[in-house]
């Protein structure tokens, strides 16, 4: 429920970045998101279409990775995914465990059109987009 | 000509920059400030009016109340001796920095001790957004279910405190306490716990020392800061 502020920072952070490099446009932009990091992709995905138009980023394509949630037993060092109905670890049932994966959410990279040339005239470009 | 621009900021960090502002603000006023969640009927509002009925003779404080409409919540904060400020989200399922930001010219921070802000009844999405507050706090309740941690992992594992409202009903709902308690353990180990009920009042005053100690460490902190300055 919260996708229109999380795709909002997307963009800005985006558009930072691309206007840094002087970037023509932006075609894709990679989005790292644990599994715990509560956010539906098609969501995002949904508001993405609506707000980038009109912007450098209007109609770039949004890659999602995935990472599913990985602990590790602080007593026996057993690596394991929690199935929903236990978070102990399964092996020992030991409580100490450390959050190896799944907290992630961040933009990664995006990839952008640059032309050669003059630096200060795509600046302005991007600029005016904005 | 195509270019990869390797980036890896957090997403939300507009957001997370303007809650380190308003943490600013918060601790050049020596003002103690607590974010309540927990999903809608948890007892959030009923916590904040027995804290304020309890607290308003040694302490100023303030209430800042998000919802998606009314301003119920903040009514009754206001009856019980707060200074009450109301943010209608409209529609939107959490409170974050920006509109909390919104609100605090609607209180003298100088001139309060202590400003609880009550978040929208929801456990997904207010883990999300940062506000400032000096600390957070997730109020879960027994009728809830024990399953909660195992669900929500996202809200357990960020807040400095859980508490645990509703024990008056334990003899009379299903609940496992282990199983609820382990799961916090793994999600946010040795994390503050207080067990209580609003309704019988049975469990507050350690909830309500807590706060005090709080409000006093923020409130020193602010005095010797302004004396090193």
């Amino acid at each position: 429920m919260h996708e229109l502020a999380v795709t909002e920072s997307i963009l800005e952070i985006a558009l930072r970045h691309a206007s840094q490099q002087n970037a023509r446009r932006i075609t894709d932009l990679f989005i790292v998101m644990g599994a715990w990091s509560s956010t539906v992709d098609d969501s995002v995905q949904f508001y993405w279409e609506m707000i980038s138009e009109g912007t450098l980023a209007q109609g770039a394509q949004l890659h999602f990775r995935r990472i599913p949630t990985r602990l590790e037993c602080k007593s026996c060092g057993h690596s394991y995914q929690p199935d929903g109905r236990q978070l102990q670890c399964p092996n020992c049932q030991s409580l100490q465990v450390k959050v190896k994966t799944g907290e992630e959410f961040y933009l990664e990279a995006i990839e952008v059109e640059t032309e050669p040339g003059d630096a200060k005239t795509n600046l302005q470009k991007s600029s005016q987009s904005l | 000509m195509t270019q990869r621009i390797p980036i890896v900021e957090k997403i939300l960090s507009a957001n997370d920059r303007l809650a380190i502002e308003n943490r600013a603000r918060f601790d050049a006023a020596g003002v103690f400030t607590l974010n309540v969640m927990a999903s809608p009927g948890a007892g959030k509002t009923s916590l904040i009016e027995k804290t304020v009925s309890a607290l308003k003779g040694s302490l100023r404080i303030g209430m800042i109340n998000g919802d998606i409409a009314t301003s119920l919540d903040a009514d009754r904060a206001a009856a019980a001796g707060a200074a009450a400020v109301q943010i209608n989200t409209g529609g939107d399922c959490h409170l974050d920095a920006v509109m909390l930001q919104a609100a605090l010219p609607q209180l003298d921070l100088a001139r309060l001790d202590l400003i609880i802000v009550e978040n929208v009844g929801n456990l997904v999405c207010p883990a999300e957004f940062q506000l400032g507050t000096h600390k957070s706090v997730l109020v879960a309740s027994i009728p809830e279910g024990d399953d909660k941690p195992y669900k929500y992992p996202g809200m357990y594992r960020g807040v400095d405190a859980v508490v645990i409202n509703k024990i008056d009903l334990l003899p009379y709902v299903p609940f496992r306490r282990e199983f609820f308690k382990n799961g916090i353990e793994v999600l946010n180990p040795g994390v503050t716990q207080f067990e209580l009920s609003c309704r019988t009042g049975e469990g507050l005053p350690a909830w309500l020392a807590w706060l005090v100690a709080q409000v006093s460490s923020t409130r020193q902190n602010s005095v010797s800061g302004h004396l090193a300055s």
